[in-house]
């Protein structure tokens, strides 16, 4: 057994009963990643020569580290380096851990493949002629190649569940407020939430409770006290309640979406005839708005996303466009040279309804929209302990395949994004694959603050299967 | 909705970006498909629902008022493209 093969509650025992040590541990990862980082590219920096003493992570290349290069995958934060660190990456560091690279993602979170990084596409461990997902694409495949034993990610609409689901491995969206967000780069703020990749639910636990909890710095982090999460672990699930929304099954709207893939619905059927076998109480229900959610989602976030990345102009960081005549040709000339397409999209998207004449249209419509897809939510969870249903509806798709056509690459976001509008929690867990041998993820979605539901029915679910201890063959 | 490529160009101005020819085709067209997918929600009734901008509920966070140290000037400046005796440098804006 290799040691970057084990999860991170194992090389913890180990380290305990002092069997190895965190040298060892550095080496056989640094020795995995120069054997596949070539085919996966899952980093965009790695630090070689620091000496390292705590448990290595990964972090997506949107959260602040002070003094190191923190770019978004963006030409427009070229050579930036924090004057600060994340709260979460000092409390990462507080916890002793090492952070040792940075992960590839698509520019800004934009995207749901990882193609839209300003340095190279992140291929899919499970097949390299596949995306890994996006926008932490760089994370999650890290995480399921073995180049890491975990990572952070960040998830404002799918975008650590749906890498998760594509790699094969386990991430967490946590309840808005839950995590800091103070020196994550900001998206879009009131749907934007750090949170774990990780290779099973412990590890997911685990490090949850060390990112997660109030933060002057962030006011909208909840003062709440942060359970500990290890106590949701290894309980079962007889009498839990499990809806299943039969929207996420049936939903067939639009020319360019098929809805739920056919072998995707077989295996989310035997993963919810396995909840069954493990004692949930499972009924259909009815999520009767989620077909606005994308269209709500595309207003709010590209709105919110505008107005943040007004932000980056050639004043107080990155490149400055030369030769400018006036101050605003010197915004505009560097803005253009600075974004990638996707984020020029966006930027323009989120503007357009904004602009006079279309904000009660669309911005103000869709704000009252996202109120009736959180009490659709909250009207089940009156009756309810959870959603449980697909992560995405495909899984992987090919590099290249949905690039041009940016709605289709949004509508793959079907079923995570209502669940940031919402502000609740959600978990996806590997749960089998499709006949090409690609993952497909499992979605627990439960009400806010409520992760240890997520913990509890995603670990009687794992530990009844086998899905969580695959691995890639690279 | 039409978008043609004036109006996207008017929106590029707002959003201070100097998109090229090419883009103000791509993106009207890009635009309007996706305006057109968008125009759903026009199907919904939502008089009387109120607006969620913010999950939390959250109004008026404020932290005790303690004084505490800032960034010291010189870190907030070493990523500026430009800058001169402690501030930020940037094109003459008044003539």
């Amino acid at each position: 057994m290799k040691l970057w093969e084990l999860t991170a509650h194992e090389l913890l025992k180990k380290l305990a009963h002092q069997e190895i040590s965190q040298e060892e541990i550095l080496s056989s990862l640094s020795k995995r990643i120069e054997e596949v980082e070539p085919k996966i590219k899952a980093f965009v920096r790695i630090e070689k020569s620091k000496g390292f003493n705590g448990l290595p992570i990964a972090i997506k290349d949107n959260i602040c580290i002070q003094g190191q290069p923190t770019t978004c995958a963006s030409r427009i934060l070229e050579d930036f380096k924090p004057p600060y660190d994340a709260t979460v990456i000092r409390k990462l560091k507080d916890a002793g851990f090492t952070i040792y690279g940075t992960t590839n993602m698509d520019e800004f979170a934009f995207g749901s493949s990882c193609e839209n990084s300003c340095y190279y596409p992140t291929r899919n461990p499970w097949n390299p002629e596949y995306v890994p997902g996006g926008s932490s694409g760089g994370s999650a495949a890290s995480v399921a190649s073995g180049e890491a034993i975990w990572a952070l990610g960040s998830d404002t609409g799918g975008s650590i569940r749906q890498p998760a689901s594509f790699c094969g491995i386990t991430g967490l969206k946590p309840t808005y407020g839950r995590v800091s967000r103070y020196g994550l780069i900001a998206f879009a703020s009131s749907l934007d939430q750090i949170g774990p990749f990780a290779r099973d639910v412990e590890d997911c636990c685990l490090l949850l409770k060390v990112i997660a909890g109030h933060d002057q710095y962030d006011s909208t982090s909840a003062n709440l006290p942060v359970p500990d999460y290890r106590q949701s672990l290894g309980k079962d699930i007889k009498g839990i309640r499990i809806g299943i929304p039969k929207e996420y099954f049936s939903l067939v709207k639009d020319s360019r979406f098929e809805g739920i893939d056919k072998e995707v619905k077989i295996v989310m059927e035997e993963a919810i005839a396995q909840l069954k076998r493990l004692g949930a109480n499972v009924q259909e229900v009815s999520l009767p708005h989620t077909e606005y959610a994308v269209s709500v989602y595309y207003i709010l976030a590209t709105a919110e996303a505008s107005s943040n990345l007004a932000r980056f102009d050639g004043v107080q960081y990155g490149p400055r466009a030369r030769g400018a005549a006036n101050l605003i040709e010197m915004y505009k000339r560097t803005r253009q040279a600075g974004f990638g397409h996707e984020a020029k999209r966006r930027i323009m998207l989120g503007t357009y309804v904004l602009s006079h004449g279309y904000y009660e249209a669309y911005y103000l419509r869709a704000l009252k929209v996202r109120t009736l897809i959180a009490n659709d939510f909250a009207g089940i969870f009156k009756d309810f302990d959870c959603i449980v249903g697909p992560t995405s509806p495909t899984a992987a798709f090919r590099l290249g395949e949905k690039i041009q056509d940016p709605l289709a690459m949004y509508l793959s976001d079907i079923y995570t994004i209502s669940v940031n509008l919402a502000g609740i929690p959600a978990i996806s867990i590997p749960c089998g694959f499709n006949k090409a041998g690609l993952p497909v993820g499992l979605q627990i979605i439960t009400k806010s603050f409520d992760e240890e539901m997520l913990f509890r029915v995603a670990h009687c679910y794992e530990q009844a299967t086998l899905w969580h201890k695959m691995r890639p063959p690279i | 909705m039409a978008i043609s490529r004036d109006d996207v160009a008017k929106v590029a101005h707002l959003a201070r970006i100097d998109l090229d020819e090419e883009e103000l085709k791509l993106f009207s067209k890009q635009l309007e498909s996706i305006v057109e997918f968008i125009d759903k929600l026009k199907e919904l009734d939502v008089s009387g629902i109120l607006p969620t901008s913010h999950v939390l509920g959250l109004t008026n966070v404020v932290r005790p008022d303690i004084a505490r140290d800032s960034l010291p000037g010189e870190a907030v400046l070493s990523n500026a493209p430009a800058s001169s005796k402690g501030h930020f440098l940037v094109p003459k804006v008044i003539e």
